[in-house]
């Protein structure tokens, strides 16, 4: 069941936009985001469209996966579309007892809804195609001029890879324990909330038990290796621009550059 | 209770037998790129009172064959029979299965999570709905069958050494009074001494209750001292159930799955290549110093 959340996983294949710097990726899914929001026309969301469907061409990650990560969201995107399309005040044009359905209310649930799902498209395609380190490793390069105002950047990036790094760890202890409390007769399914929030003391407290003793475990053999945090520490890969790094850069320039355009176009002649 | 369909002279032996397996299968992520045979077409039997040892290569199977043995894991093929009743019928309780069949995990020590550890034993019996007397009674007879001393009641788990933490352990699943005891690895981890005491205690239980016990080991050593009957498994498959001195007269095939005989075993082979003929079959170091000493009187 845990193996079914596609949501943030990466896919392992071999497509421009996988050898990209994670940096580009980072800052494009950001400018993505960004126009999202601030071109809705329906000439700005062709442009969107176009630019999002060949992303996704690029990438070479099957469709089918892409569209099981949505499923997460499902709730969420038909909870939107509905209210919008039957609450949105306007022009009607179908009415049935109580329930009315106004032009406005179909162009604003098709706009949410497809707001809503090019934003999970577009920011799981980055977790797709970076892995959970290298887009640390990005995060860490991007937020590195912020050290100057004392914010520990490298301390973070740390942080965050080593969650990462034990997220199936721990995943695979929960499993354990779980099946050892039921082998003494524990009961984690039935009961009320109060019951199955206390049943969830004999799960919880051996795992953090075992948590701190693994963090004491790897700090130390951290140390033992010499570390000393992030001063002076250098990488044995770090993130340099290519070629196609910067050309995706101007391909992002553009589109943001066509956005800008419709918008103006819109303005003055429509 | 549900009723097997066998004809009487076979229902005779379904109540002997108290853990039966047929041809159970049990298949990891059916249907997706992560799909794994586990478990392929195992079929064995197991009378009340027994002491077997069951043996196998990292990732041969036996972790997941005996969590089938408490209902923890359903066989995607195959029945399990427990004292003639078949585990997978809608009405069968796999609560109540698994406390007659007791697991212990790997390193048990893990589960530990109470305040004090008479608490912590007493979570099994607890889960029982049993009565507050039974319940400490129960609790009170597991500590003691793993040897804590009463004054280690009040401590918190977590202050113990090793060892102790895993006695602890293992009462707590004693605790529960199962039937069938089966345990994971019960030394890994342990000095020799640590090692001995638990596999005593262990024996000592099996004699004085006549419970049954079922020891998951990499040990040959421990299997040639302790069990009378011998499972090996081999990349999912159950290759070998003898008394262990069959199973170890065939150590060069055990060699192949990457296990091998008792030390002793190849002492005594060594000694036949060298012209001293005793017999090779000895599987402990008493039966072979025994022999030893036999032949050097001749």
């Amino acid at each position: 069941m845990i193996r079914d959340i596609t949501i943030g996983q990466y896919y392992p294949t071999n497509s421009i936009l996988h050898r990209l710097d994670p940096r580009v990726k980072l800052i494009g899914t950001f400018a993505f985001i960004i126009s999202l929001f601030l071109f809705k026309s329906l000439y700005g969301y062709i442009a969107v469209t176009i630019f999002l469907f060949s992303i996704i061409k690029i990438s070479k990650v099957p469709f089918r996966f892409i569209m099981k990560g949505l499923k997460a969201v499902i709730i969420l995107l038909l909870f939107t579309v509905t209210f919008n399309l039957f609450l949105t005040p306007g022009k009607e044009i179908f009415r049935w007892e109580f329930i009315r359905i106004t032009v406005e209310g179909i162009q604003t649930a098709a706009f949410y809804g497809i707001r809503l799902t090019y934003l999970i498209i577009g920011s799981s395609l980055m977790t797709f195609t970076t892995t959970p380190n290298h887009l640390t490793d990005g995060l860490e390069k991007l937020m590195w001029p912020l050290r100057r105002i004392r914010v520990p950047v490298h301390e973070i990036a740390m942080m965050m890879s080593i969650a990462l790094r034990f997220i199936p760890i721990l995943l695979e202890e929960t499993d354990k324990i779980m099946k050892a409390q039921m082998a003494r007769g524990a009961d984690f399914e039935s009961g009320g909330i109060l019951k199955r929030a206390k049943s969830l003391i004999p799960l919880l407290v051996p795992l953090f038990v075992s948590a701190f003793r693994r963090a004491n475990d790897l700090a130390m053999a951290m140390e033992a290796r010499c570390y000393r945090g992030g001063e002076g520490r250098t990488k044995m890969k770090p993130l340099h621009y290519h070629g196609r790094d910067y050309i995706t850069f101007l391909v992002l320039l553009f589109y943001l550059a066509a956005e800008i355009g419709i918008k103006i176009i819109e303005k003055h002649f429509l | 209770m549900s009723t097997v369909k066998l004809d009487t002279v076979r229902n005779k032996w379904v109540r002997i037998l108290q853990i039966i397996f047929d041809k159970i299968n049990y298949t990891y992520g059916g249907g997706t790129a992560f799909e794994q045979h586990a478990i392929k077409d195992i079929s064995f039997t197991v009378k009340k009172g027994e002491f077997i040892g069951l043996i196998g290569h990292t990732g041969s199977g036996k972790s997941t064959l005996i969590q089938h043995m408490n209902g923890l894991l359903k066989a995607t093929r195959g029945h399990i029979y427990f004292n003639g009743e078949d585990i997978y019928e809608k009405k069968y309780n796999l609560r109540t299965l698994r406390s007659r069949v007791g697991l212990v995990f790997q390193y048990p020590e893990h589960q530990l999570f109470e305040t004090t550890v008479f608490k912590d034993v007493n979570f099994g019996p607890k889960n029982l709905g049993l009565d507050k007397i039974e319940t400490d009674l129960r609790t009170y007879e597991a500590l003691k069958m793993v040897g804590i001393e009463d004054d280690m009641l009040d401590a918190s788990p977590f202050e113990l050494s090793g060892g102790q933490k895993r006695r602890v352990a293992i009462a707590g699943v004693l605790a529960m009074r199962p039937e069938v005891l089966i345990l994971d690895e019960p030394t890994a981890g342990l000095d020799p001494r640590g090692r001995e005491e638990i596999l005593d205690q262990i024996a000592k239980l099996h004699k004085e209750s006549g419970i049954t016990v079922i020891l998951v080991t990499h040990s040959m050593e421990d299997v040639a001292n302790y069990v009378s009957r011998l499972l090996v498994m081999n990349q999912g498959e159950l290759v070998f159930d003898q008394p262990p001195k069959e199973v170890f007269s065939h150590f060069r095939e055990l060699e192949k799955m990457n296990l091998a005989a008792p030390q002793v075993t190849y002492v005594m082979n060594a000694l036949k290549d060298k012209g001293i003929l005793v017999p090779t079959n000895a599987t402990t170091i008493t039966e072979a110093k025994e022999e030893i000493i036999k032949w050097l009187r001749k």
